[in-house]
């Protein structure tokens, strides 16, 4: 098994979960006697490094970090090319990523990489089971849905993104720390991983920003302290702005 | 006027409040063209003709209901083919964007996710560090896609033809990977939904417990509001996960928001910052909630909460 958690400059907190998932995973399947490996993949700059080592001293077994100055300013539809590129040269059982991301917020990078990878989409994920069904491997979850829950299954390899109810992220140890130096960082360019220039970078973003604009700040909303009739002051503030 | 594609969100048919909204702004855009796909859908289209809807594409396929997002996908896909519409517009809750990601790659087009407006010429509006700051963006390459946020138009009728139109889709075996196995409904208590309704009466851990959800219950009721939560309140069980607002739960952008016993946490605001007017109750007057507060009131929730509802009721008459 090869599970691929990611992380950003300062590793989303999302994305400790998805490496901590990973690791679960990995955990069950080697105390059931099989054998199991965790790679953490992310595209971002330098900086990246930081988190990166943070994710190998929970406990992940390598990492494979995509860099280069060509992939600035890509768009989540980019991006996802990246990735995929790569994905295609690793051998995995299970993608795993946090299912929104803390900065970019849009949640749309798993179904972006099921779409490009040809593999299903299992996204937002509280409960996760993975499992042998013969020699095919099944991956099942459970996902908060509008109006309640569904259980989605597919065959991996699989893409599943996990939301912040799965688990809770164990702390690096010492040792985890110590380790986390040791273990394989392997650095890609774009030419590395096969990727087409012309499809990265901010000057060929199928979308593209027109302008920035400041709003003029929320005006500093009135603090009240309660004098007995907070309820009162509440509505009449709600009756002014015809809100009731 | 060029086609725009509207992928309509609906329960049986029933189409959503946002879907009302996305034909009203397509109607600026160009000629709104409805997509209902899934159950139900046929019973959809006389209720989005009202909305401006000239043309009605609908597919009961099985796979629309039975596999996640890709069939959705599919279909779409096949009629931006097809149609060659100037834009296709989605709800941007999860689904929403989800079926737009896979859509932008399936037809090699841009995408821009979480708008709030989109101009004439298709410069979508997105808001970001907390609604501080306006990104315009436009799609250079292919069909714009565009998911735009509920509540970012005020809905209107314009009688349409409605003329409906079967699309038969086929479907890969990659549109078909995942499975939906079981899916279960969960009961909201006749409640609107959060991402439809117009005023969103959330509570935290100030609540205390399960049962302090009931004053929340009774203030939204009283104002016809959905019952929104914070994460510390969903993990403590006081109240079920579907209503958890912020970064992993549910975005919400309603006319009013009001937080009970929340502190404001980043993944909660993130949820919830762009609400147009934003009511805080915080007995410490120090919680962050209040830097965004258009009201803060430092207090006790357990008695102004309670007045709040009384007073409403009293001035409703
Ligand atoms: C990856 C990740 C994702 C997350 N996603 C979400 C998310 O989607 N949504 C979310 O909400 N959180 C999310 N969180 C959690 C978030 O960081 C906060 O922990 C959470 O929002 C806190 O909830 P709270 O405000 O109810 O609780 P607290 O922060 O404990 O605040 C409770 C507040 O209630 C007030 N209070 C207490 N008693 C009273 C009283 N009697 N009257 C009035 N006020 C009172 C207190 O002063 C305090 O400000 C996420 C965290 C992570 C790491
Ligand atoms: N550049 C990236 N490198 C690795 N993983 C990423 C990258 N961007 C997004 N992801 C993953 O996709 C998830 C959802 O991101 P987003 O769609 O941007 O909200 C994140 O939590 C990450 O796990």
């Amino acid at each position: 098994t090869l599970d691929r958690a990611s992380v950003d400059v300062v590793m989303n907190e999302i994305d400790e979960y998805a490496v901590e998932e990973a690791l679960k995973i990995k955990e069950a399947v080697t105390s059931a006697g099989g054998s199991g490996e965790v790679t953490i993949l992310t595209m971002g700059p330098e900086r990246a490094v930081e988190t990166i080592r943070k994710a190998l001293s929970m406990g992940a077994d390598k990492a494979v970090h995509l860099s280069d100055d060509a992939l600035k300013g890509s768009d989540a539809v980019q991006t996802s090319y990246a990735l995929a590129q790569v994905l295609s040269t690793l051998e995995y059982d299970l993608v795993i990523t946090g299912s929104e991301a803390t900065d970019s917020r849009m949640a749309i990078m798993p179904a972006l990489l099921a779409e490009r990878t040809g593999q299903p989409q299992l996204s937002g994920a509280r409960k996760v089971t993975a499992s042998m069904e013969g020699t095919a491997g099944v991956v099942r979850i459970e996902r908060q849905t509008e109006n309640g829950y569904d259980v989605v299954e597919a065959a991996t390899p699989a893409i599943v993104s996990v939301v912040e109810k799965i688990n809770e992220p164990r702390y690096p140890s010492f040792k985890g720390i110590m380790a986390a130096k040791k273990k394989p960082l392997t650095n890609l360019t774009i030419a590395d991983a096969g990727i087409d220039a012309a499809q990265v970078g901010l000057a060929s973003a199928p979308s593209q920003v027109v302008e920035f604009s400041n709003k003029p700040p929320r005006q500093a909303g009135q603090i009240v302290k309660d004098e007995g009739d907070g309820g009162v002051k509440i509505a009449e503030f709600l009756a002014s702005q015809k809100l009731v | 006027m060029a086609e725009v594609l509207v992928l309509v969100d609906h329960v049986d048919g029933t189409p959503k409040k946002v879907s009302y909204e996305l034909l009203t702004l397509a109607r600026e855009l160009g000629t709104p063209s409805a997509v209902v796909l899934g159950k139900g859908a046929s019973a959809a289209a006389e209720k989005v003709a009202a909305y401006g809807a000239e043309k009605v594409y609908v597919s009961e396929a099985e796979e629309l209901d039975g596999y996640l997002t890709g069939p959705k996908a599919a279909v779409l896909a096949q009629l931006v083919a097809d149609k060659s519409p100037a834009a296709v517009l989605l709800p941007s809750n999860s689904e929403g964007k989800e079926v737009a990601a896979r859509l932008a790659v399936k037809t090699g087009s841009g995408l821009i996710t979480d708008a709030v407006g989109v101009t004439a010429d298709l410069v979508a509006e997105q808001p970001i560090f907390g609604g501080s700051v306006v990104v315009s963006s436009k799609v250079a390459t292919g069909t714009p896609i565009i998911t735009v946020r509920a509540n970012s138009t005020a809905p209107s009728e314009a009688p349409a033809a409605g003329t409906v139109e079967q699309v038969t889709a086929t479907f890969s075996d990659a549109d078909k990977a995942a499975r939906v196995v079981e899916s279960v409904v969960e009961d909201k208590g006749g409640r609107p939904d959060l991402g439809d309704a117009s005023i969103v009466v959330s509570g935290g851990r100030g609540v205390g417990a399960a049962e302090g959800f009931e004053i929340v219950e009774k203030l939204a009721d009283t104002l016809g509001a959905a019952v929104g939560a914070s994460r510390a309140a969903t993990d403590a069980g006081w109240y079920p996960h579907q209503n958890q607002v912020g970064q992993t739960g549910r975005t919400v952008s309603p006319q009013l928001y009001i937080a009970v016993g929340i502190s404001g946490a980043i993944q909660h605001r993130a949820g919830m910052q762009t609400s147009k007017t934003i009511v805080a109750v915080n007995k410490d007057p120090e919680a962050p909630i209040f830097e965004l507060a258009d009201f803060g009131l430092v207090g006790d929730l357990f008695t102004v909460v309670p007045q709040l509802a009384e007073e409403i009721t009293k001035r409703k008459g």
